[in-house]
């Protein structure tokens, strides 16, 4: 039954999809063509699109595989079950939260972590916007449009806080960046 | 605090989460942390510890985790599909009525500019956390050490997860506190 299937498939997702949606992506692709929901070619097309919408791409991805193999209750199925697993941990965890931070171990496992996934966020930072500025269909040529809209958007989001009482927020600069690449690529 | 506002708040955040988890982490720094005062800085480093080293996607850890914190397990549901509700209708509507929503020109030319923008915005995350970490040699070596690893697995697209790097972590941090702990006794012992 495609219901069940959908519910098992996507909570294996959930369950075993480790470090962010990237890591994801090989298992997810796993269990949607051991199923046979999608050829390759659509699970690219469907990544490309949870990726140019807004949300993590891991539930879209279960949203947008259910709905087109079962209607709405599929995407509901789907998406319940991409989330459950993660939902439940985060809960445990909570629970006896309080008395692993006062443990010593715990507390010294922390200490390492948490530099470390510093490290890890500002080397993603820097690729991404390296990546942006590279051009990908010309082997290491420069995109000028992206890096001088990397600048201005870098002084733009980083200046606003030095000149205003309250800098623009987050939500604020990619609604500038969208309008941004709208007028700059055209409409 | 009303459950209502829990709920529209991470609707908010759902909405504007682009590009993975990481982006979403300055999202929550500055709504949840800075404007709301719903959690303390170190509990989102704590969050973002956890979420990483756990399954499923960091936004609905995080959901999950603030949710649970102000109401409870109502609040942690509210928040969570709150979370998951704007891209959930965006996506069924898309696969329903949209296909060829690449195609679409200046959808796909707002999204090159938000790309740049998240960039930023995980560069931010980034440099906040930074300004709020220990100054201590071991913390400094241990993030200077994963950035780099970090950069060259990204780079050359190796096939090493982000995970290993937090497991190697906290395996050096462990061993550098048994061994601390140790000579402590030892010295107690003399």
């Amino acid at each position: 039954m495609i219901y069940l299937d959908l519910l098992i498939g996507f909570l294996k997702v959930g369950l075993f999809a480790f470090g962010g949606a990237y890591g994801a992506i090989p298992l997810i692709r796993d269990v949607v063509l051991a199923y046979g929901w999608l050829n390759d070619e659509m699970l690219t097309y469907m990544i490309a699109v949870s990726e140019s919408t807004p949300g993590p791409i891991m539930v879209n991805l279960a949203t947008y595989v259910g709905s087109s193999q079962a209607g709405f209750p599929g995407a509901l199925i789907a998406t319940a079950a991409v989330v459950l697993p993660s939902f439940i941990i985060i809960l445990l965890i909570m629970v006896l939260l309080k008395k692993l931070l006062k443990n010593p171990y715990v507390q010294a496992i922390l200490r390492g972590m948490k530099p470390c996934i510093i490290g890890i966020i500002l080397a993603t930072g820097l690729y991404m916007i390296l990546h942006n500025c590279v051009d990908s269909s010309i082997q290491f040529s420069l995109n000028t449009t992206a890096i001088i809209m990397t600048v201005v958007l870098s002084a733009v989001y980083f200046g606003s806080g030095k000149i205003l009482k309250k800098g623009i927020s987050p939500i604020g600069l990619i609604g500038i960046s969208a309008v941004a690449g709208i007028i700059i690529y055209g409409w | 605090m009303t459950i209502l506002d829990l709920f529209l708040t991470f609707a908010k955040i759902g909405l504007f989460t682009f590009g993975g988890g990481y982006a979403m982490i300055a999202l929550i720094e500055d709504i949840c942390v800075e404007k709301k005062q719903w959690i303390t800085p170190d509990e989102m480093m704590n969050v973002t510890v956890i979420a990483e080293s756990t399954p499923g996607p960091i936004a609905i850890n995080c959901a999950t985790y603030v949710g649970y914190k102000k109401k409870g397990l109502s609040g942690a549901a509210v928040a969570t599909i709150g979370m998951v509700l704007p891209s959930f209708c965006i996506i069924f509507l898309i696969s329903m009525f949209l296909d060829n929503f690449l195609d679409i020109t200046w959808i796909a030319h707002a999204f090159m500019g938000i790309k740049v923008a998240v960039g930023i915005l995980i560069l931010d995350a980034g440099i906040k956390m930074i300004r709020k970490m220990q100054k201590k040699p071991l913390p400094r070596t241990i993030m200077l050490c994963a950035f780099a690893a970090m950069l060259l697995i990204d780079l050359f697209a190796l096939n090493i997860s982000s995970i290993t790097l937090m497991l190697i972590a906290a395996l050096v941090s462990l061993s550098v506190f048994l061994v601390k702990q140790r000579g402590g006794k030892e010295a107690v012992g003399k």
